[in-house]
């Protein structure tokens, strides 16, 4: 599998002035994967991004996409990857059709971009102006560009920043449904959520280096940390009763709401039926895990917003 | 190749969408012409050497066609594709940087010719515009004229920060010639001094060259105009290529 990478990068550095965006990482993309860049904002994600473009002529370092250096042999690799910029904008009166027909024309092969404004929710909106598309709309309309030449290579930048849920979630199948068409999808996201749905693996990024890098299950796993459970009961639930429990670590009862600490995938199920062997009703019963947001925390010791004010 | 014929359709489309681009460069030539006609007519006068008005004023308001066109369309736009991301998305396609300009001059190139053509035919119908030169010495002339000012509406892009500052830069540059460079206010009109003082301004050279052009005299008689707006279109090609930005 080491072997079919088509994303190297190594030793990549890039810097502004005074400020090192990216300081010296290492990672390779396989064929066919998802992999994210994540971390808080300013944390070099779209700097490394866009050296993969070739957007960015690196400082120091080594990328190769497909064989080929992104700064060098441009003209050939251009044609292979698809990207979405966080940046960037269409002409405001060009329609959606006139923008997927010229983007399409500017590539040596012609695709036929009709299905793709089915497939992305577009044909509606086909004879809208760009400027009078809606946040989702537009992100859409750039996957489809992104896609009109039938690239191997997908990178999306930020690509569900401004959405609300809804569009979000809307975004997230459209990106499951590019990789099952054997596309290689490289993205950056600063919500955690995101990259746990979505990316096999993620190189989380801080402050210009990688701090941790792996499968989001891999990473939360190797944290240790503990699941919680937390739920409403009514008064007079005896501690021991749950504390006793095998799997379970610890129990914090503020009020009417208990906070069970432990481990195993079990817990759930010892502690839903000690509280019912012992007669106790309950509600509101939620489960909690960790999440990327923690192996953040863990690894960088801020939170991500912190993280983005650093 | 394909590529760059459809960005210049697509750009052709997006000028027919913005209506002020349309009235300055296709309208208000019409409304120029229609004013000063409608006070002055365009009978024979000495003052113009047996021309009329009109006739002597033609050169001057396809001028204005270009000045709008170079220091009002095109520095803006130029430096808006660039502040917008528009030019950063493009990057990520085959297009070449070339091609992206390109497609701008050529379609308000067209635009601008089409503006000059519309002007010469109303002013033939309603005021029998009298031409004595060669359409040919016309063409060259208009073509000098314009691609000149153009190259320096890319420099007033490629030289400021933003969309705004190249649309205050274009103003400043744009209003003192239309009125200095004989374009709309003929030179004739001029005290002496003020005369040579206008030379300074590129405009004044496009006025001299077409007015020229217009009324059958030889380029030989405008070698200055010629030397002056060939070298302000070879810099200004050099410095637009130097300071093009993608972002």
């Amino acid at each position: 599998m080491q072997n079919d990478a088509v994303v190297t990068v190594a030793d990549l550095r890039k810097v502004y002035g005074p400020v090192t965006a990216v300081d010296e990482i290492s990672f390779g993309v396989q064929r066919g994967e998802i992999f994210g860049l994540i971390g808080p904002n300013g944390a070099g994600k779209t700097t490394t991004i866009e050296c993969i473009e070739g957007l960015r002529r690196p400082d120091g370092g080594r990328v190769e996409v497909l064989g080929l250096d992104p700064q060098r042999e441009g003209d050939s690799l251009r044609p292979r990857i698809g990207g979405q910029l966080q940046e960037s904008a269409l002409q405001d009166r060009l329609r959606v059709w006139e923008a997927l027909d010229l983007f399409a024309s500017l590539y040596g092969k012609s695709v036929d971009w009709e299905p793709l404004l089915d497939h992305l929710g577009l044909a509606a909106s086909r004879n809208t102006a760009f400027a009078k598309l809606s946040g989702g709309q537009k992100q859409r309309l750039f996957v489809a560009l992104a896609l009109v030449h039938d690239p191997e290579i997908v990178l999306l930048d930020e690509l569900t920043t401004g959405l609300d849920p809804q569009g979000r979630r809307g975004v997230w199948e459209l990106i499951a449904d590019i990789r099952k068409q054997g596309k290689t999808i490289v993205l950056t996201t600063h919500f955690m959520e995101e990259a746990e749905r979505l990316c096999d693996r993620v190189a989380v990024l801080d402050r210009g280096k990688i701090v941790a890098l792996g499968s989001p299950e891999a990473l939360i796993r190797e944290l240790g940390e503990e699941s919680r459970i937390v739920f409403s009961i009514e008064a007079g639930l005896d501690r021991e009763s749950v504390a006793n429990l095998p799997s379970v670590t610890r129990v914090e009862i503020i009020g009417e709401r208990a906070i069970v600490h432990g481990h195993s995938e079990r817990m759930m199920v010892e502690v839903v039926n000690a509280l019912s062997g012992a007669g106790f009703r309950f509600r509101d019963f939620r489960t909690e895990q960790p999440s990327l947001e923690d192996v953040f925390l863990r690894l960088t010791g801020r939170s991500m917003q912190e993280g983005e004010e650093a | 190749m394909r590529g760059l014929w459809k960005l210049m359709w697509v750009e052709a489309k997006l000028f027919s969408r913005e209506p002020m681009l349309g009235f300055f460069t296709l309208v208000f030539p019409l409304m120029m012409l229609f004013c000063f006609g409608g006070i002055y007519g365009n009978e024979p006068n000495d003052y113009f050497g047996g021309l009329g008005m009109v006739d002597v004023s033609v050169a001057g308001w396809t001028a204005l066609v270009i000045a709008t066109s170079a220091f009002m369309s095109l520095a803006v736009s130029a430096a808006a594709y660039r502040e917008q991301g528009i030019l950063r998305r493009l990057r990520l396609t085959p297009l070449s940087p070339l091609a992206v300009l390109a497609a701008q001059v050529a379609v308000l190139f067209v635009m601008t010719g089409l503006g000059m053509l519309l002007l010469i035919i109303a002013a033939k119908l309603v005021y029998g515009l009298r031409f004595d030169g060669s359409a040919l010495s016309v063409a060259g002339a208009f073509a000098l004229g314009a691609l000149s000012m153009f190259s320096l509406g890319f420099v007033v892009a490629g030289l400021a920060p933003t969309a705004r500052v190249a649309q205050v830069v274009g103003m400043v540059l744009f209003f003192p010639m239309i009125f200095l460079s004989g374009a709309t206010i003929p030179l004739q009109a001029m005290q002496g001094a003020i005369r040579n003082y206008v030379k300074i301004l590129p405009l004044t050279h496009v006025v001299g060259l077409l007015r020229g052009a217009w009324l059958g005299e030889s380029w030989g008689q405008h070698l200055t105009e010629v030397a002056v707006l060939s070298g302000l279109l070879v810099v200004g090609v050099l410095i637009s290529l130097k300071t093009f930005r993608w972002e």
